[in-house]
């Protein structure tokens, strides 16, 4: 079997910062700094901050939860090593894609999204109304489902259905024959 | 800032395309200056990638906002992180010149 791809990490809230940097004697400024992915940034940000469990913060990446935790253990290893060491950190770079919530506009019915994640939205970019609302799962954004290509599978008819991400197989049950579904291509 | 509009052809009376990618023409549009340019779509016959090629062109030309009927899965995490301003209208009878008379309209 080949190893399995690195799914894109849907990061909703960049950064402010580029990255953060120690202060006072014996410094090892400019000096190898640790990068810190913004994923783990992200994985840091939904956990600490806005105190969600590993569970739902991996749906919010569109990760699995094993995976969530690695990534949040990884952050929370290259932030130690920061701190003991002084070492400066620099926020960049891993697989990730930046992703805006659409709202819609009920003076003009335009869809818009929001670019500048960390500003809230005053109002509506094409007809400047104030009167907006989120847009729906079912408008716009239903084009956004990234495909895994993976898929469950039933072990009694074999009816395929689309694997989510954060969900295991064998909590699925068939939608035909309610046996519990298996990940397709896996032999066990 | 500059404007990007899909349109369907080089008037002001054309229709919004509602493709991004294979539009027939952008519409750029510049609101400090009041300028407008119409440019052929050169994705337009590409069998696939229109999408990414449109985006390259229209951020090379530093554009700011995208208004369109549709955009592909492949664009919206590009421009996201392009901090581009994407705007759908679902409305088939909208022009240009009217979607850009809106436009100016709001600044006043």
């Amino acid at each position: 079997m080949s190893p399995n791809l690195k799914r894109p990490r849907k990061i909703l809230n960049p950064p402010l910062v580029k990255g953060f940097k120690p202060y006072g004697p014996a410094l090892s400024q400019g000096r190898d700094a640790i990068m810190m992915h913004f994923e783990e940034y992200e994985a840091l940000r939904l956990c600490d901050y806005d105190m969600l469990n590993h569970h739902d913060a991996s749906q919010e990446m569109g990760v699995s939860r094993p995976t969530f935790t690695r990534i949040y253990a990884s952050a929370r290893k290259k932030i130690a090593r920061a701190f003991v060491e002084g070492k400066q950190i620099t926020l960049e770079g891993g697989k990730v894609y930046f992703d805006s919530d659409w709202y819609h506009c009920l003076d003009c019915g335009c869809y818009f999204n929001n670019p500048e994640m960390s500003l809230p939205v005053t109002d509506c970019p094409l007809c400047g109304h104030n009167s907006f609302t989120r847009a729906m799962p079912t408008s716009p954004l239903d084009s956004e489902e990234i495909s895994t290509g993976d898929y469950c599978i039933c072990p009694g008819c074999g009816k395929e259905i689309e694997h989510i991400p954060g969900i295991p197989c064998n909590a699925e049950y068939c939608p035909v024959c309610q046996t519990r579904m298996r990940r397709k291509g896996n032999p066990s | 800032m500059k404007i990007a509009i899909t349109s369907r052809g080089n008037t002001p009376d054309a229709l919004l395309d509602q493709r991004f990618g294979r539009c027939n023409y952008f519409v750029v549009h510049d609101s400090q200056t009041g300028s407008i340019e119409y440019i052929p779509n050169p994705g337009k016959v590409l069998e696939e990638g229109a999408g990414p090629a449109a985006v390259e062109l229209l951020s090379s030309r530093k554009v700011m906002m995208i208004i369109s009927g549709e955009f592909g899965i492949k664009i919206k995490p590009i421009l996201d992180s392009l901090n581009v301003q994407l705007i759908i209208i679902k409305d088939r009878e909208r022009t240009v010149g009217g979607i850009i008379q809106m436009l100016n309209h709001k600044k006043l």
